[in-house]
């Protein structure tokens, strides 16, 4: 079975020729009373999310993530701003108007009616004829996989089955985006790596436009084409996976994606696109400079290196070519494919580091050893002057 | 109940059957003693012939029965139309404010129920004669009204019985509200957004999930407020005067003024059966698959 591509319902392109952004957010603002207080939930978004992207929202709870989904899916209307589907403002449009469907974090499926009548909700809705509503919930069911449940209860199936239905109730309608809020957060861990998987092959099949919502980073370095990194109403960073985790604009970022260690140190000397920082008394660290960021010889800078960049040994790495810190090694930890050295630096930060465990079941150090922690200065990322 | 059997390596797998049924016994000798037993002994006297003078003997006079129906079949019939009607008040009423109070109530949900309630911690007698206050003739509904000479010649309110069915409406809508609200808070907030996020307009989304969600609220609502209202004579007595007269009130007339023990259990019996009848079918054409939708929920 092929399920068709949509792209001809999308057409509606803007007058250079270029398709408009799938979802377009202008300065959207959303704040609640709550208690007599006003809580500021987002404020003054402007994101463009493209045609066909897998786009997530990355954030700790209460960072505006889902506000920021509901104002798409037209559960609530901004204070301010506008937000645009296909260069159309649809900001004061009710949810049962708009061309997105959503996928519940409880999946919400409707408990009195079977897995057909829920897929065929939408289609019914919208005054689908009988026989065209029967191939394409058929259709829906096939892609999910879940051919031959149709006359099910949504209490009679799994938690990863009804996540599949819900994810078909949705797609049925051919939404021009596809609304996921933390959809896989009620799954074990097995089945959530399977439906990351999953996800990713159904995006891919029907070409639509998914946004999706999670706290979890990896599930989103793993899925998206590009993360919003969201904290307190803002998005911190936007980038691609790698982007977002090579390069950590904020600290915020640095620490809310995957282990960072994070260092300070007085430069010593700037050249043209890098400074050199003293750590310690025989420390020393080299950060590339991105533009944008000045630093004058004597300030203080702030920057991150991750874990798995850096190696670990008992001398002195040889030449001035790779960055240099001295420390001692106050904890290790066996984890399987990695070993995780923590190490007390002189200036008493502590850094963390990954070494795969590839070749030796051996320790390269043990706890109270004098150690050296070496890195190529490409990894290191220079966050801004420390405070 | 299924742990019950197991757990006899343990020693204490005896104590450990017999605990539901230990649980149980207060409240089933309870009901025995003053339900059961009654109820036998009322069976038995509906059956018998005599006079408080010269005392009851048992006869099997089955005729109790077809003489309390042929002389009182219109008291029946109109106390299932007044129970039906009433309870069709309770329920148009019921409704939207057990819906307003679940999904607008917030933080305050059980102020507002405590509120509506309220009135209930009054005793029913003295609710009921308040009403007979309001309704009168001359009160403070009527009185200005016909001051006014709003009112044509004649009418009154009072000794009618819409006067009835509005004091039982008044008198049973908890049991109304209650079991609404109950299944009404039920429903994830998720669901009806996601039927809104599905094309369903606002009336759509509460037919097509709402309202059926929430039926078996209604429906255990309907039986609550039905029973007591048919049976009720309170409100007959207070505000119907003679000519509307319930089976309720028939029975304690023949039970306490006429001494007719017999006739007055006959017609309680007959009245039971009707309801319990009524019920049944009720529970067979509509209730019981949403009922059972709804526990497995």
């Amino acid at each position: 079975m092929t399920v068709t591509r949509h792209s001809e319902v999308r057409a509606d392109a803007a007058p250079d020729g270029s398709a408009p952004p799938a979802i377009e957010l202008v300065g959207v603002r959303k704040t609640y009373r709550a208690r007599g207080a006003d809580v500021t939930a987002v404020r003054g978004l402007d994101l463009a999310i493209a045609q066909g992207e897998f786009f997530s929202l990355l954030g700790p709870s209460g960072c505006g993530k889902t506000t920021t989904m509901r104002l798409v899916a037209g559960f609530e209307a901004p204070t301010a701003g506008a937000i645009r589907l296909q260069g159309r403002d649809v900001t004061g449009v009710p949810a049962d108007r708009r061309d997105v469907n959503m996928v519940f974090q409880s999946y919400a499926l409707f408990p009195h009616m079977n897995v057909f009548e829920n897929v065929a909700f939408g289609p019914r809705r919208r005054g689908a004829a009988r026989r065209e509503i029967a191939d394409r919930v058929g259709a829906m069911l096939e892609l999910v996989d879940l051919t031959g449940r149709e006359r099910r209860r949504p209490a009679e199936l799994s938690g990863g089955q009804q996540q599949r239905v819900a994810l078909a109730r949705a797609l049925v309608n051919r939404p021009r985006a596809l609304l996921l809020d933390e959809p896989l957060g009620a799954l074990d861990l097995k089945l959530r790596q399977a439906m990351q998987v999953e996800l990713k092959r159904i995006q891919r099949e029907v070409g639509v436009t998914f946004v999706h919502v999670t706290h979890d980073q990896g599930e989103a370095l793993t899925m998206s084409d590009r993360i919003a990194v969201m904290n307190e109403g803002r998005i911190e960073q936007l980038g691609t996976p790698r982007e977002v985790y090579e390069h950590p604009a904020t600290r915020f970022t640095a620490g809310f994606i995957g282990t960072s260690n994070l260092l300070s140190g007085e430069v010593a000397e700037v050249t043209a696109d890098r400074a050199v920082l003293r750590y310690g008394p025989a420390g020393r660290i080299s950060v590339p400079l991105r533009s944008g960021l000045t630093v004058a010889a004597g300030e203080r800078l702030e920057l991150t290196v991750r874990p798995e960049k850096i190696g670990i040994g008992p001398d002195a790495p040889d030449g001035d070519a790779l960055c240099r810190v001295r420390g001692t090694v106050t904890e290790v930890v066996y984890q399987g494919t990695s070993t995780s050295y923590s190490v007390a630096t002189a200036t008493g930060a502590d850094v963390v580091a990954f070494l795969q465990n590839a070749t030796s079941a051996d320790e390269i150090a043990v706890r109270g050893d004098a150690v050296w922690l070496s890195w190529d200065p490409r990894h290191s990322y220079a966050i801004g002057a420390a405070t | 109940m299924r742990r019950a059997g197991r757990g006899d390596e343990d020693g204490h797998g005896e104590a450990r059957s017999l605990t539901p049924y230990l649980l149980v016994l207060p409240s089933g000798l309870w009901l025995l003693a003053f339900l059961a037993v009654p109820l036998v002994l009322m069976a038995s006297l509906s059956l018998q012939t005599g006079n408080l003078v010269d005392g009851f003997q048992q006869t099997f006079h089955w005729q109790n029965y077809t003489d309390g129906l042929g002389t009182y079949g219109d008291k029946f019939v109109r106390s299932l139309w007044y129970g039906l009607l009433a309870t069709a008040a309770c329920a148009a009423l019921a409704y939207p404010a057990a819906y307003w109070i679940a999904f607008h109530g917030g933080r305050a949900k059980s102020t507002y129920l405590f509120l509506l309630l309220l009135p209930y911690f009054v005793s029913f007698v003295l609710r009921t004669i308040s009403w007979k206050l309001v309704l009168t003739d001359n009160g403070p509904v009527l009185g200005p009204l016909r001051d006014h000479g709003l009112l044509p010649d004649g009418f009154h309110v009072l000794d009618t019985g819409f006067a009835v069915v509005s004091g039982l409406t008044y008198g049973f809508l908890p049991f109304m509200v209650l079991p609404i609200y109950v299944a009404l808070e039920r429903i994830d907030p998720r669901v009806v957004e996601a039927a809104r996020d599905l094309y369903a307009g606002r009336v759509r989304a509460f037919a097509r999930i709402v309202l059926p969600l929430s039926l078996p609220g209604v429906l255990a609502g309907v039986v609550m407020t039905f029973v007591p209202v048919a049976a009720d004579y309170v409100n007959a007595e207070v505000l119907g005067g003679p000519r509307n007269t319930m089976i309720g009130n028939v029975i304690q007339a023949e039970y306490f003024d006429n001494s007719a023990y017999p006739l007055a259990s006959a017609l309680s019996f007959t009245l039971m059966a009707m309801l319990l009848l009524g019920v049944f079918a009720y529970a067979r054409a509509l209730g019981a698959g949403s009922a059972l939708e709804a526990a497995r929920r």
